[in-house]
């Protein structure tokens, strides 16, 4: 009743076009988008700012870029970690051999280092595919990460292979990273960042690279029949991919973490972001923010659950609990629908427009 | 659907059942101190006995004498399963609950030390982090709000090569003598390595280095090279969980001598020697306070906990190495709770003001044999600058059933460490930005 597009006429190409044609999403988008910038940083406290929101901001954003990989293009990859890495050693190394160079100047070249990286071990996908390419990024995930441990020119040589990160602001002095650095304003700049990407993803996948990468994802052959270089379609899904993952790393280690050392980027973080876009959605811009919240937020909150509800257990009961809910709420959000949160949020949105006069 | 409804009677009747009021703050008035252990999770069997030596000691003052100085502690526990993300978000849960937030914290993990550094300073809350985590935060001037008494790696470090040393008949025997150091390939494992390059140089000693990938379940070409082509003379050890018993089984299964290997702190509890079985024999490992449960605190905590129902938790674990580390950090910050109350009085305390009394610590003999911790470990005394106070480190050995020591307490050499400590502490501070703050 009222989620209905009767009336809403759509006069120009470009009204057509438009990433929300219904005006129900659009003021659904801008009231999420004012909630996120104005109300949270206002309302959170620090506990939800810092454990909840940033890490969930930071891991949606790496969930997007292995979306593009594996859900758009799909290119099965193991290698996020490694490819998170690559971005926030760059990061470190760029921001410690020129302080001067502005923050996101160096997000964004780190970004285009886990990029180039991204290409270089993209190179295999030209042959292989499917689980046989997972195990050739898998490569990557342990080279890179051994890379940096090894070898200590990317850690400064610092003695223990962890490196800190100095204090770097925006604008003048409004930190970002670093003591003088508050839980909103990070939170802030992620949000920004991870916006401003989102929307990038969004419309790269709307426009030809989109299409060239989906029609690779859904048969490789045709495509090439029909005239999409697949050497062109894979490295460049490669690289955007990588490029997210690279800032997405980079963000954490610079405004989650503050110190971070190589195995703060191993295999388990690639793993978490690979269940993130399946249970979120393969293919769904949407679908990377819903699973990186299932995957981030709902074990804090089961955690915190039986707190809330005044019941007083064992610690290791607790953490036992936890893990045993969340494990089932998986296994039940993949037998009802093995696409993915996206697509339930999909059939509820078709649902809703019959509602409540279903045929 | 009644066998849902079945489930769902039992869980809840699990859940209230689940052992009751268990490291859950209560409304009342007290000092707050949060702990984050692990208790689940693969590290887990170290996990609970230290997290279970820290809760006694607690439950102990609560119970003998009320809390210190008449106020009581109250603790919450969040489980961090060894994960940072969950530590950190552990961390922050607790850090502000209670009256005045939480008096300190005990990381447990260097990945967690290192990612919480940070916050602490933000939020004005020591870190105690003894025996592990980073080494040059033992310099107050830059890290005000880190805590590594008693000991580091770098001592550690230099207290295995002084026993070797003694073994040998003195520092100009070990000129030629070959050393293996078989390491944890993280940045625990590689904290020491500074000090043995430095010692190598002094002493001349051949040193071999044998990175192990975490978890370490995976060692057979590292012994194989180390005891057929290499066979050093003695072979220390950085190791930590599954790593220990592996390369205990190992070594010996490739004939070397397991006498002559020498484990730090993380690498000489029963959980390993005992995984090991009967060729753990005559392992040995640097410690900062002893084994058993053959002191006065031990018996208190059977009189006043276990006897009384009250234990938190495994009787058998008491007087284990891990269980007594657990009551060694509970000890350091209670003790620090209790010197800042002489100066803010005896009232729950902020992060800040516990601070003063970690930087005002004085563990004398006497103070010592009143806590009933008497040769349980070294007095030290805590500075503004000095955070780390390096006590003397003995060797103790696995005779087959427990730890025994078999060395003197050893004096690390300070005068060759602290310059390193100061001038590694400059460096981070010049990279992070920070002024070290002045301390006369």
């Amino acid at each position: 009743m009222i989620y209905r597009e009767a009336g809403q006429y759509k006069t120009s190409y470009a009204a057509d076009q438009a990433i929300f044609p219904i005006r129900q999403d659009r003021i659904g988008i801008a009231l999420i988008l004012v909630v996120a910038f104005g109300l949270v940083p206002l309302v959170g406290s620090q506990y939800v700012l810092s454990t909840i929101m940033i890490p969930f901001l930071l891991y949606s954003l790496a969930a997007l870029g292995l979306n593009i990989l594996t859900g758009y293009a799909g290119q099965l990859s193991l290698g996020t970690g490694g490819f998170m890495a690559c971005g926030a050693f760059a990061a470190y190394k760029l921001t410690t051999a020129f302080p001067g160079l502005n923050i996101l100047i160096v997000l964004f070249l780190s970004g285009v280092v886990a990029a180039g990286v991204g290409i270089l071990f993209g190179l295999p996908s030209l042959r292989i595919k499917g689980f046989y390419l997972a195990v050739a990024t898998l490569a990557s995930q342990f080279f890179l990460v051994w890379l940096f441990t090894k070898v200590a020119w990317f850690t400064n040589y610092a003695s223990s292979g962890v490196v800190s990160v100095p204090p770097r602001a925006v604008f003048g002095s409004i930190f970002v990273t670093g003591n003088e650095s508050t839980p909103a304003i990070k939170y802030l700049f992620a949000l920004s960042v991870v916006s401003v990407l989102a929307l990038a993803a969004k419309n790269m996948t709307r426009c030809s690279i989109g299409r060239q990468w989906m029609a690779i994802r859904d048969m490789d052959i045709a495509a090439e029949i029909i005239g999409i270089r697949p050497l062109h379609a894979k490295l460049s899904a490669f690289a955007i991919s990588s490029f997210y993952c690279g800032v997405a790393g980079a963000l954490w280690g610079f405004i989650y973490l503050g110190g971070f050392e190589p195995t703060a980027f191993n295999i388990d973080i690639s793993f978490k972001i690979l269940f993130m876009i399946i249970i979120g959605g393969l293919g769904s811009i949407l679908g990377s923010f819903l699973g990186a919240a299932f995957i981030v937020v709902l074990p804090i909150a089961l955690s915190n659950g039986p707190a809330a509800l005044g019941l007083h257990l064992s610690t290791a009961l607790v953490s036992h609990l936890e893990a045993m809910t969340f494990g089932g709420l998986i296994l039940f959000f993949l037998i009802v629908e093995p696409h993915g949160l996206a697509r339930l949020w999909r059939i509820g949105k078709e649902k809703l427009r019959l509602w409540p006069f279903p045929y | 659907m009644r066998k849902l409804l079945l489930t769902a009677v039992t869980l809840s009747g699990l859940a209230l059942s689940g052992a009751g009021d268990l490291g859950m703050a209560r409304a009342e008035d007290g000092q707050f101190f949060g702990l984050l252990p692990y208790r689940t999770g693969p590290y887990a069997p170290t996990g609970i006995p230290f997290a279970d030596g820290v809760a006694d000691y607690i439950k102990l003052l609560n119970e003998r004498d009320g809390g210190i100085g008449g106020v009581k502690i109250l603790t919450e526990e969040c489980d961090t399963a060894y994960n940072t993300d969950k530590g950190v978000e552990c961390y922050e849960r607790l850090k502000g609950k209670g009256p005045t937030g939480s008096a300190a914290f005990i990381p447990l993990s260097t990945g967690l030390t290192y990612a919480l550094i940070e916050r602490t300073v933000v939020d004005k809350i020591p870190l105690s982090t003894t025996g592990y985590g980073r080494t040059d935060a033992g310099d107050g001037r830059v890290f005000p709000y880190v805590f590594t008494v008693p000991a580091s790696y770098w001592t550690g470090a230099d207290v295995a090569i002084s026993y070797i040393a003694q073994q040998e008949g003195g520092f100009d025997k070990l000129k030629g003598k070959k050393i293996a150091f078989v390491h944890h390939d993280s940045p625990f494992g590689k904290e020491p390595l500074p000090v043995f390059e430095a010692l190598k140089q002094k002493h001349g000693f051949q040193f071999d280095v044998f990175p192990v990938a975490p978890p370490g379940l995976e060692q057979k070409a590292v012994w194989l090279r180390l005891a057929r082509q290499v066979k050093p003379d003695w072979t220390i050890m950085w190791g930590w969980g599954v790593m220990n018993a592996t390369a205990i089984k190992e070594a010996a299964a490739n004939g070397y001598k397991v006498d002559h290997m020498i484990g730090v702190w993380w690498s000489g509890s029963d959980q390993d020697t005992i995984a090991a079985g009967d060729v753990a024999k005559g392992y040995k490992s640097l410690a900062f306070h002893a084994p058993g449960a053959t002191f006065k605190v031990h018996a208190d905590i059977k009189k006043h906990l276990y006897d009384a129902g009250k234990g938190v938790g495994d009787p058998a674990a008491v007087g284990t190495v891990l269980y007594n580390r657990g009551l060694f950090n509970a000890v350091v910050v209670t003790e620090a709770i209790r010197t800042a109350q002489e100066k803010y009085g005896k009232k729950p305390l902020t992060g800040e003001q516990v601070r003063w009394g970690f930087e005002n610590l004085n563990l004398t003999p006497e103070r010592l044999a009143q806590l009933g911790v008497e040769g349980f470990m070294q007095p030290f005394k805590v500075t503004c600058a000095d955070h780390e106070a390096s006590t003397a480190i003995r060797i103790q050995e696995w005779d087959g059933k427990a730890w025994k020591f078999v060395s003197d307490w050893i004096e690390p050499h300070r005068d060759m460490i602290r310059p390193m400590i100061e001038a590694s502490a400059a460096k981070f501070a010049a990279e992070k930005g920070v002024t070290p703050r002045k301390c006369d």
